[in-house]
């Protein structure tokens, strides 16, 4: 009897290498990420709306301004390379101690007299 | 006034527009990435848009059919769309070389028509002309990538341009009565559009490593404007008004 093979791929499943095998990424291929940043109008300040893929500068723009600036109001559009941010490693750790430091931040002082009056009311009781 | 003149020459306008909207709109989730999928059946959108936009003023002054009957219920030869934007899709690189001949086509002649003392049309060439610059710097970008990517990607753009030329000289094939619309300042004559169209272009093409075409030298492809079509309009035209055909009367 002959065998018949099925065209379902979820019968019929690829054959792919059980070991990791190296793999190479043709840059025409595998477009590098671009972050999208927009303005709603002059003088506001851009703001980060998502990604592009796209193999230039010229071509995320492009596929930014359907993708991000269609539908809301659009100044203009900039685009960065995702592999020209910079930033550090888990960076977050390094700003664990902010909330301890509220006297850097103007409203702290705005509620500290009644915050002091209050622990002088606490002590008299 | 040549009234019926200017009725043809919107009329082709918009058959142009909805025809190659409607071939655009063929790529919707078949683009090469999904960013280029939204921008492309986005201005294909644009495009039916555009078409609708003409067909009202074809509707509400000079009392022609609602613009849904003009768009779908015309038999092929009442169509004056150019061959060009019939020719079916073929490869990407074909699809984006139409993109990019047409658009330049279109922006030289909506900026012809802002200054048109027949208000209706100078009207919509404002209104659309911030669609048309975005569609002619979405072409101008692949044209560019592409014409300078690989040995690859630039033959096969060459080859598109060679193949579309002769049909996209065809857009410039002179409607019955244009000699006096133009004696009389209501549009720009084809061949001076085309002049301006081959100095847009040509600049662009070379910058991209393409070989313009000699334009003097090709014999363009007309009939498009008489109602003389390619095998290929028939089908187009009988899938975009399925729907249509089987209620006439649908509410939508």
């Amino acid at each position: 009897m002959a065998t018949i093979k099925s065209l379902d791929p979820r019968v019929a499943r690829a054959e792919l290498p059980t070991e990791p095998t190296e793999v190479v990424l043709n840059p025409e291929e595998q477009w590098e990420t671009y972050e999208v940043f927009h303005q709603k109008k002059s003088g506001a300040r851009h703001i980060h709306q998502g990604t592009v893929h796209a193999p230039s500068s010229e071509l995320a723009y492009t596929f930014a301004k359907e993708q991000y600036g269609r539908r809301d109001q659009t100044y203009s559009i900039w685009v960065v390379k995702t592999s020209q941010v910079f930033t550090v490693e888990n960076d977050n750790s390094l700003y664990k101690t902010v909330p301890e430091k509220q006297y850097r931040n103007a409203g702290f002082y705005k509620v500290r007299d009644k915050i002091e009056k209050f622990k002088r009311q606490m002590n008299e009781h | 006034m040549n009234t019926s003149a200017l009725e043809n020459y919107i009329l082709k306008t918009a058959d142009d527009l909805l025809v190659l909207g409607h071939r655009h709109s063929e790529w919707t989730a078949f683009g090469p990435v999904i960013e280029e999928d939204i921008a492309f059946c986005s201005m294909a959108q644009d495009k039916v848009g555009q078409a609708q936009a003409l067909y009202n003023v074809l509707h509400t002054t000079f009392g022609y059919d609602h613009p849904d009957t003009l768009a779908f219920l015309r038999e092929e030869g009442k169509y004056t769309c150019a061959q060009l934007v019939e020719l079916p899709n073929g490869g990407y690189d074909t699809s984006l070389m139409r993109h990019f001949l047409f658009d330049h086509a279109e922006r030289v002649r909506l900026a012809s028509l802002v200054s048109c003392p027949f208000e209706p049309l100078a009207n919509l060439a404002k209104k659309f002309k911030g669609e048309v610059e975005y569609h002619v710097l979405h072409a101008n970008t692949w044209i560019d990538q592409l014409g300078n990517g690989t040995e690859v990607s630039k033959a096969r753009m060459q080859t598109a341009l060679d193949e579309l030329a002769p049909y996209a000289l065809g857009l410039f094939e002179a409607i019955e009565g244009e000699q006096e619309l133009v004696e009389q300042g209501v549009v720009v004559s084809e061949q001076d559009l085309q002049a301006q169209w081959q100095a847009a272009i040509d600049p662009i093409l070379e910058k991209a490593g393409l070989a313009a075409p000699d334009w003097s030298s090709i014999t363009p492809v007309v009939g498009g404007r008489k109602g003389y079509h390619s095998e290929y309009l028939a089908p187009l035209v009988k899938e975009m008004s399925e729907v249509l055909v089987i209620d006439t009367e649908v509410e939508w």
